[in-house]
């Protein structure tokens, strides 16, 4: 997303209402321990943590806006700059690898003339090489948004980016 | 020998609703522990039955009970541990997905054993599916009056949420998931002070796996002393094993603990033996971090004796000739894979995981896959899987939490048991890279065989 003036960086009802809630499934005063689920949730709506976005949760929470880049750039999950609308994160360690993860990979940049960690022109497909998602007895896999694809072929491949293609909402929480 | 606790149910149609799982006897050990025990005894019980805990330490889980701080006005939290990422390990996800209601019937008997009435479940980011799944089904436990003010007339309360982590394998280590709890970054914690004194938020704190805590329900159903019947000597019970590699069929079993590994191996209703017939080349019984095992010490102890999936018998030997039952991630290896490339592929995982806290992780985790990529790749000389050796003996038992220890131990058993295809790599790196496995594989097995 650009533009991101603070001006502009505000959740909907709906997600504030939804930050109430889970600030409330902690002690008083301990309502920084909601800050992991609202960053998920800032990512998802807004595509990716900037800095306003990371400042404007810090005043949600009440904290300091340090506390929340820290964060922020700690966990792998997060996005600190553009990613496109759907990313497509491969697993690659141990058992994925024996399945063929390396293969899928390159599969996968050549079909969308992206190498690792890149975004398509178009700033529909991001691909990443994760670490194990526990999908091991199940490989090879990719999880794009919060859905597993697993025992990937070639064949599914083609086949869910083109649904992504078509419907490009898969990083959106609480879809599916 | 195929006894299951946990799983008797899961193929039952629906079993991930409330109304399915209390018709299939769903929350009877709740209401048993409320209305006949008390709290105490439910941790006696707990204690009798010998359980373990099992998320990879296999620590007794009675005894880490009993530590927990009981100071005058001071709330405890009781906190599961759903951060599964132990490359090779996805029995966890598994159990939430497929019967969530067991694991809230375990949290709700844990927390009441504790005396705790706030507990949360701490999951890993990536299973986002799996939290939305556990919160409809915590509702359900809500709505039916399971947990909430005063529940079933007990005077217990007890409030029950989930928390995501965002993906940090180093999370699944207590104190760095008590800090992310916090709302922080995972860095581990000095020890002590335990958690049992301050954990969360500074208050006593007790930390289970997914798979310890659903234990607890057939525990409280059945008495502690038919649970330590079941499984073999000081492991007790089952266990969830995820089977992964090149194996027949991949998947999560419940097995009672003394079984042979080779009857989980070959046998049909497990693994069902190695993929397109091929010969088994080694084996990681306990997920990524515990020792690799070659082909000959897998089924056989050195002592030439049936190795069993329990905790002492995959140990025996130490780690000179054993591994660990770990967190049961079994990943099965046949003659065409390359140690090297998976020793290289685990380092570079634990590179990517180190918190970078302590300095021998941070620094050492980064050589460990800068030298293996080398070596991997051609470039390698034979120091350097001197170099190797050196590094992760300086690394382990020199940091805060065990992920250096964790870094150490697959890159030690790999040199150790497969130091001739190290060398392989550096005399012929062509063969290697042409990826003819095989052939390397026959090389070590008649090296062994002579």
């Amino acid at each position: 997303m650009e533009n991101q003036n603070i001006e502009n960086i505000q959740f909907p009802k709906e997600l504030l209402d939804e930050v109430k809630r889970i600030t409330s499934l902690f002690p008083e005063g301990k309502q920084k321990s909601a800050l992991i689920r609202v960053l998920h949730i800032a990512q998802a709506h807004f595509g990716y943590l900037s800095a306003p976005v990371m400042d404007y949760v810090a005043r949600l929470l009440l904290i300091q806006p340090i506390e929340v880049y820290e964060v922020a750039t700690f966990y792998s999950m997060y996005d600190t700059q553009p990613v496109g609308k759907v990313k497509l994160e491969v697993c690659r360690t141990g058992p994925c690898m024996i399945e063929g993860a390396e293969k899928l990979v390159s599969y996968i940049e050549k079909k969308l003339g992206i190498k690792d960690g890149e975004t398509t022109e178009d700033g529909v497909f991001t691909l990443k090489t994760v670490e194990c998602l526990g999908a091991c007895g199940y490989a090879p896999m990719l999880q794009a948004g919060e859905k597993f694809h697993e025992h990937l072929t070639e064949e599914k491949v083609d086949v869910l980016i083109e649904q992504y293609r078509l419907n490009p909402v898969a990083n959106y929480m609480g879809q599916e | 020998m195929s006894r299951k606790l946990l799983l008797n149910n899961v193929h039952v149609e629906g079993i991930h609703t409330y109304d399915v799982y209390r018709k299939s006897g769903g929350y009877a050990a709740v209401e048993k522990a409320l209305k006949s025990m008390t709290p105490e005894e439910v941790v006696e019980e707990v204690k009798k039955s010998g359980l373990r805990g099992r998320g990879g330490a296999g620590f007794p889980t009675g005894m880490k009970w009993s530590f927990i701080a009981k100071p005058e006005g001071v709330p405890r939290h009781f906190l599961c541990n759903a951060d599964e990422s132990e490359p090779g390990t996805f029995k966890d996800r598994y159990l939430m997905e497929k019967i969530p209601h067991l694991l809230i019937e375990g949290m709700i008997l844990s927390s009441f054993a504790l005396g705790c009435e706030q507990s949360y479940i701490y999951i890993r980011g990536e299973y986002m599916y799996v939290l939305r799944i556990l919160e409809k089904a915590i509702a359900e436990a809500y709505q039916n009056g399971w947990l909430g003010k005063n529940i079933k007339g007990s005077g217990f309360n007890l409030e029950l949420s989930v928390s995501p982590g965002a993906g940090a394998y180093i999370c699944g280590e207590e104190t760095a998931m008590i800090e992310s709890l916090e709302g922080k970054r995972g860095n581990p914690r000095m020890k002590p002070p335990f958690p049992a004194i301050q954990g969360l938020w500074q208050r006593p704190t007790v930390v289970n796996n997914v798979e310890t805590i659903c234990a607890v329900v057939p525990i409280v159903n059945e008495g502690g002393e038919a649970y330590a019947g079941v499984g073999i000597g000081r492991s007790a019970g089952t266990k969830l094993i995820s089977a992964s590699g090149n194996i027949n069929k991949p998947g999560v079993y419940e097995i009672e603990m003394g079984i042979t590994v080779e009857e989980f191996i070959y046998g049909d209703q497990y693994c069902g033996g190695i993929k397109n017939g091929k010969k088994l080349k080694a084996c990681v019984p306990g997920g990524s971090s515990v020792p690799i095992l070659p082909h000959y010490l897998v089924c056989k102890t050195a002592e030439g004796t049936d190795r069993l999936m329990s905790y002492e018998s995959l140990s025996e030997g130490g780690f000179a000739t054993g591994s660990m039952l770990g967190s049961g991630g079994f990943i099965v290896y046949d003659e065409d894979q390359c140690i090297v490339r998976n020793t290289w592929n685990f380092a570079r995982f634990y590179h990517h995981e180190s918190c970078g806290q302590c300095s021998p992780c941070r620094e050492g985790t980064g050589w460990m896959e800068k030298v293996l990529h080398r070596l991997e790749y051609g470039h390698g000389k034979i120091e350097d899987i001197d170099l190797l050796w050196d590094i992760q003996r300086k690394i382990e038992g020199n940091t805060i939490c065990p992920l250096g220890d964790a870094a150490a131990w697959p890159v030690a058993a790999a040199i150790r048991h497969f130091r001739e295809e190290f060398e392989w790599h550096v005399k012929e790196p062509n063969t290697c890279m042409t990826r003819n496995y095989g052939l390397v594989t026959e090389k070590v097995f008649d090296k062994v065989n002579a």
